[in-house]
């Protein structure tokens, strides 16, 4: 029961401690500089961060790409399509050669 | 809200930053007061303030302006508070062996006679000032704002952004919490 007294009691006090709303001089000349200096970044800063943001489509970028070349390698549709091409324009070129010879 | 608010918050989201200035010299006083609940030291303090400014400058362009921007501000306020109270967890004190003089005197004088140790003595004051240092984060903010200010629990949620109901658990948590270092600070001093 003191115990709840007790609470009651300093919770009384720290409602009698008043509002101290002291600003220091020259607080908001202060916050205005460090604002000011926030919005302008230093051009080196910028320059990094736009290359650092850059760098992971690129890894990604030269990941898909050198995926795709294995797999193009393997497959080699690229080698097919220019033989068959190749074979279609000179189809008409071999059949004549054969009706001459 | 306040026309001259309105005014100087779009002049800021115009493009000129320099309207932000009578802002903060408007409402610092209050922004200290509150920070001088959480905090105890004046470089900490003017820290907090300051990061309270920096963050309601950036985060202006979400003041939508159906509330006057003291109740924003406020809100931004208390929640750095309470990043602040987090961050310094560490600091806590452990015990209440290094009581000051006036201090130990109060007690004995509680315990003797509550009626001789009135409230409104700085011996009472310092007191509660300890006893709110130790408690953890969340049980100092919900004691300071339900106990002390006596702002009801809807309040407590928006200023906070905590539900109703978290806001209820942690009241009940920093209650027991507060009695636990209570019944230590009554077992040291043998009340």
């Amino acid at each position: 029961m003191e115990r709840e007294y007790l609470k009651k009691t300093l919770i009384c006090a720290a409602r009698t401690i008043p509002p101290d709303g002291r600003v220091p001089h020259g607080f908001e000349r202060r916050v205005m500089a460090r604002l000011e200096a926030a919005g302008l970044p230093d051009e080196w800063i910028l320059w990094s961060r736009a290359l650092w943001r850059a760098a992971v489509p690129c890894v990604v970028i030269l990941v898909i790409a050198g995926v795709w070349a294995m797999q193009s390698q393997s497959f080699s549709p690229a080698a097919d399509l220019a033989q068959q091409i190749e074979n279609a324009v000179l189809s008409e070129l071999n059949q004549n050669l054969a009706s001459v010879w | 809200m306040d026309q001259p608010d309105q005014a100087y918050i779009d002049a800021v989201l115009a493009g000129d930053a320099a309207s932000f200035e009578p802002l903060i010299a408007k409402y610092s006083p209050r922004v200290f007061a509150t920070a001088r609940r959480y905090a105890r030291k004046e470089d900490e303090i003017q820290d907090i303030v300051q990061e309270i400014w920096l963050k309601a400058f950036h985060k202006l362009a979400s003041f939508r302006g159906d509330a006057p921007f003291e109740h924003w501000l406020m809100r931004l306020a208390v929640r750095t508070c309470y990043d602040f109270l987090r961050g310094h967890q560490r600091n806590r004190e452990a015990t209440f062996t290094e009581l000051s003089e006036p201090e130990t005197d109060w007690l004995e004088r509680f315990a003797a006679d509550p009626a001789k140790a009135p409230a409104d003595e700085d011996a009472a004051r310092q007191l509660i000032n300890r006893l709110m240092d130790q408690l953890s984060a969340p049980a100092r903010l919900v004691i300071q704002l339900l106990e002390i200010e006596e702002k009801s629990v809807k309040e407590i949620s928006a200023l906070t952004g905590w539900s109703i109901p978290l806001v209820k658990v942690r009241a009940f948590r920093a209650r027991a919490e507060m009695k636990k270092h209570l019944a230590r600070l009554a077992r040291d001093k043998y009340l």
